[in-house]
């Protein structure tokens, strides 16, 4: 998801994640994108890693996975591959497009915006721990039944938000809540009306 | 022998308002070839075919199961990469890749000095390299040296004399095929002539997956590609047959999903040439997918245009002459694209346009979804309701005067009913007191894809294969965009053979398979419809057979309803049963795509409406509800329809409110290549959307199928635009409508 292209040189305008990594005091960076991972960021103190790469224990979708990463590997990159959990999506690699949303200790989290070395010793739940073909959590099950899906591109970070906000609000859950969680994810296909009707239905039989 | 078959084609249901509508049914004589399936016409009842069906790769989809190219990583894979001219216009001097070269892991460099770049986003040098880390300090480490040109980067700087030309001919070209006839004797006699000039910005696709393909050598030889295309038999372009150096029968294109597409995506581009050289230098596999930044830049965009427009008519609204000269820009390839599409929905006696493609230091355009018409209709419906105020009449009135479409007739009172058009349109425009004010409009969409019967690679074909257990697998090369393909293709079979649709099992996406259409024009559903049905319908016919055999009865004698087979003298079997005598290979029939038929209804309706409500003190525009009333011929899945519906209204509104490729006017750069500075719509902005379908047996082919894919998105933003101008009084001239553009266009209302 790194900036595959590049105008040679130093990156210029279209700032990636890694170029922003890059470099950077890991914890540092992270602690200051992204609010879950505050706490974690400020035990860890000033510390460096790298370069090259480290160990890193993953606890993901319930499994420890043991992986050795680049201290600028985002999450996304390292659950991608070597992890192949290529549901979470790289679309922006900037945090505006929720296409790589995941759950950290329970909470959304854009992976593209998140150090590999940052997530360990957190709970990460990728679209491929909620469920399977065979065996779908109740908001997947409403997205097929409702259709809240085209291109599909977009659909495992809607998935991901819309099972926070169910889990949040439960039954009660509302309109304005679902586009409230929607509201970091884009699609280009236009299922926004169908997610919000998926969302509501799941809520309703108790997700 | 072809038969000859009288049916009734045209509308289905909705009698409450056509009532009063003439011709919307017809009885038609078609002749029908022996390989194609009676036609369903208006009064045949279908079980499956028009009812809520999810879409059958729904769970993979939702689970994150579903694989697209972007996500294929065979063992070994290795990563390519691009840089490229940040100057619009300019020699490339020099490319230093030596570091680039000397890297650790960096598989292979490609530089290409000495060329000339007249776009951003022109390749100057490649990487390949083992990890997309590596490849960032690879392309990061190139050194490139530009000879920087002047240019001239958006439109109007391009048709000023004297100019930067971008190609070998002069920057504006006329791409009127033909001269058209002159309206000038019209406008003189007319009662009322009005007149405005409407504009519209350069749209990028933004598909969420950007273009590129993973590259495989086999062990054989031969290559797997799984590419991001709209058309998997199209997509090895001879370009890319070269890189590869092995002929087209070794290559096997596969696209099972595919992130998004809108018409940018076909054959394989000069990134997939380079990423199928490194596969051949490496003999590794290698995947290229382009960046954001580079897919604003080079992915397709819809070409922006300047269009002058005059309309004149009669005080009692009837349509006699519109005039109007176009100038649009496709980019650096100054193609026929950009032109406006504007006519072909009103009867209006004599229409004078003058179209122009102007050329820009920009990269190519690319079709996108419905070519030409979102802009076109814009400025048209627009300049009606123009009209419409200045002759006091009320703007939906004076459209059905003009509409001569029987169809569109019953869907604009449709429409009327559900926005509340009554109630809620202002007689006199930007009435509300306050300071938000609401108002509705509406505007005609129309379309005319009803399929083909070639596709890329030859006759459009599909397999129907049998097993003894009575399971059935159909098996075309045709891919599913997110548009609902296979499902469609499930529920078809399905009918003709007394199934349910998840019993069908739909292998497309790979060119193993029988040719199948390229996906665009809306033309997959209705091509890859018929087909489909001959191919079950044969299948069924050879379990008859069989059946036929078995019971010593004649082929005819075997009837079959509902899933049963039946013979006289109370003979009757099942499906499934009936396929035991299938032998232990099973059966593998082939269906063919005969050539559609003649039918009245020659192009697809629709119209939509919009209610808006506008903050005159911010100048924001919100969208709070869309009416959507759209035929497709035969609407398959009215589930997935309805979402394709939702999607051509998402991209329309955005397209009306916030999308703009914004160039640096000076160096001729976008600044705004990424998501959070080209903005699409998001959830919050998505209004209430209300979508009527209204099936029609279109009489052009066995099931009567049109597509629907563009037609949804072609009204969305000229509804949109009347509805701000019912609402404030004055027309915002020019897309998006963004908060600045309304205030100027009040002000101007003030002054
Ligand atoms: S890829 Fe992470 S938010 Fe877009
Ligand atoms: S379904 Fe295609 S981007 Fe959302």
């Amino acid at each position: 998801m790194a900036d595959k292209q590049s105008e040679g040189g130093p990156p210029r305008g279209g700032l990636t994640r890694r170029a922003l990594f890059k470099g950077a005091g890991a914890a540092a960076a992270a602690g200051a994108v992204f609010r879950s991972l505050e706490g974690a960021a400020e035990e860890a103190g000033p510390r460096s890693q790298g370069p090259g790469k480290v160990p890193v224990t993953l606890k993901v979708n319930g499994a420890e996975r043991k992986v050795p990463v680049e201290p600028r590997e985002t999450l996304l990159e390292v659950l991608r591959l070597p992890l192949e959990l290529t549901g979470p999506k790289p679309v922006c690699d900037r945090g505006t497009c929720g296409a790589c949303t995941i759950w950290v200790d329970g909470e959304p989290a854009y992976a593209c915006s998140v150090l590999a070395v940052e997530a360990a010793g957190h709970e990460i739940t990728t679209v491929e721990g909620l469920g399977n073909p065979d065996a779908l959590h109740v908001v997947q099950e409403a997205f097929v039944a409702h259709d809240a899906l085209q291109c599909g591109f977009c659909t495992p970070g809607f998935v991901m938000s819309c099972a926070h906000a169910v889990k949040t609000h439960g039954k009660d859950l509302t309109d304005a809540q679902v586009r409230d969680a929607c509201a970091g994810n884009l699609c280009r296909c236009g299922t926004y009306p169908h997610v919000i009707k998926a969302a509501l239905a799941a809520a309703k039989k108790g997700g | 022998m072809p038969r000859e078959v009288t049916y009734k084609v045209g509308l289905i249901g909705h009698e409450q308002h056509a009532k009063d509508v003439e011709g919307t049914t017809q009885d038609i004589t078609v002749q029908i070839h022996e390989l194609d399936a009676e036609p369903w016409g208006v009064d045949t009842k279908l079980e499956h075919v028009g009812t809520e069906v999810p879409r059958v790769d729904g769970a993979l989809k939702a689970t994150g199961a579903a694989k697209y190219s972007y996500d294929m990583q065979p063992p070994g894979l290795t990563f390519a990469g691009l840089v490229y001219s940040p100057h619009a216009h300019a020699q490339v001097t020099a490319v230093d890749a030596s570091a680039a070269k000397a890297m650790k892991g960096v598989l292979a460099v490609k530089t290409m000095e000495g060329q000339r770049a007249t776009y951003p986003g022109k390749i100057v040098a490649a990487v390949c390299a083992e990890s997309e880390a590596i490849l960032d300090d690879a392309l990061a480490s190139i050194r490139v040296t530009y000879d920087v040109r002047p240019v001239a980067a958006v439109t109007e700087d391009a048709m000023k004399e004297g100019a930067p030309q971008v190609t070998g001919r002069k920057n504006v070209r006329s791409i009127n095929r033909r001269q058209p006839p002159d309206a000038s004797k019209a406008f003189t006699e007319a009662e009322v002539a009005v007149q405005a000039d409407y504009r519209t910005a350069v749209q990028t696709h933004s598909c969420l997956e950007p273009h590129g393909c993973m590259v495989m050598f086999e062990a054989d030889g031969s290559v797997t590609v799984y590419a991001s295309t709209q058309a998997t038999a199209g997509f090895a372009s001879r370009r890319f047959l070269q890189a590869l150096g092995v002929p087209r029968s070794q290559v096997r294109v596969i696209t099972q999903h595919m992130g998004g597409g809108f018409g940018s995506k076909f054959g394989a581009m000069e990134w997939d040439a380079l990423c199928a050289e490194f596969a051949r230098e490496t003999r590794r596999p290698v995947r290229m997918m382009l960046s954001r930044r580079m897919e604003h830049l080079v992915g397709g965009n819809r070409p922006d245009s300047i269009q002058a427009m005059e309309l004149a008519g009669t005080r009692d609204g009837r349509f006699l002459a519109l005039r109007g000269r176009t100038h649009g820009t496709y980019g650096n390839a100054a193609g026929g694209g950009a032109g406006a599409a504007n006519t072909a929905v009103y009867r209006i006696p004599v229409t004078e346009m003058h179209q122009n493609a102007v050329a820009t230091f920009s990269a190519r355009g690319a079709a996108f979804r419905a070519p030409r018409h979102p802009q076109g209709f814009y400025a048209l419906e627009s300049i009606i309701d123009r009209y419409a105020g200045e002759i006091g009449m009320d703007a939906l009135a004076v459209r059905l005067k003009n509409d001569p479409h029987p169809i569109r007739q019953v869907q604009w009172r449709i429409g009327a009913e559900r926005i509340g058009w009554k109630e809620n349109r202002r007689a006199k425009a930007g009435s509300d007191k306050g300071v938000i004010k609401r108002g509705v409009g509406c505007a005609a969409s129309r379309w005319g894809q009803a399929g083909r019967h070639m596709g890329f690679g030859g006759a459009v074909k599909v397999n129907c294969l049998v097993e003894r257990d009575g399971s059935v697998a159909i098996e075309s090369c045709v891919q599913d965009l997110g548009t609902g393909t296979r499902t469609l293709m499930a529920i078809i079979a399905a009918e003709e053979l007394g199934l349910t649709p998840t019993q069908v099992d739909v292998r497309i996406g790979d060119t193993r398979y029988p040719p199948g259409p390229g996906s665009g024009g809306s033309t997959t559903a209705p091509t890859i419809g018929p087909v489909t049905r001959n191919a079950a319908l044969r299948a069924r016919e050879a379990i008859g057979a069989l059946l036929a055999a078995e019971w010593g009865v004649a082929d005819h004698e075997v009837g079959f309803a509902r899933g049963t087979f039946s013979a006289p003298g109370g003979k009757s079997t099942t499906w499934a049963k009936a396929c035991s005598l299938v032998g232990p290979e099973g059966l593998r029939v082939q269906g063919e795509r005969r050539r559609n038929w003649s039918s009245p209804f020659r192009e697809t309706a629709g119209c939509q409406f919009a209610q808006v409500a506008v903050d005159t003190e911010t100048g924001v525009i919100t969208v709070e509800k869309v009416v959507a009333v759209h035929d497709a011929g035969r609407i398959v899945d009215t589930m997935t329809a309805r979402s394709q519906v939702n999607g051509g209204v998402i991209q329309g509104i955005s397209y009306a409110l916030y999308e703009e490729k914004h160039l640096d006017r000076a160096g001729g750069d976008m600044v705004n290549p990424t998501f959070d500075t080209y903005r699409i719509m998001g959830i919050q902005d998505c209004p209430a959307i209300d979508v009527v379908l209204t099936s029609v047996a279109s009489g052009y082919n066995n099931p009567g199928m049109m597509g629907l894919g563009e037609p949804a998105t072609v009204p969305t933003a000229g509804a949109v635009a009347n509805a701000v101008y019912n609402a404030i009084g004055v027309q915002v001239t020019e897309l998006p409508m963004t908060p600045a553009r309304v205030l100027a266009a009040l002000e101007r209302r003030q002054g």
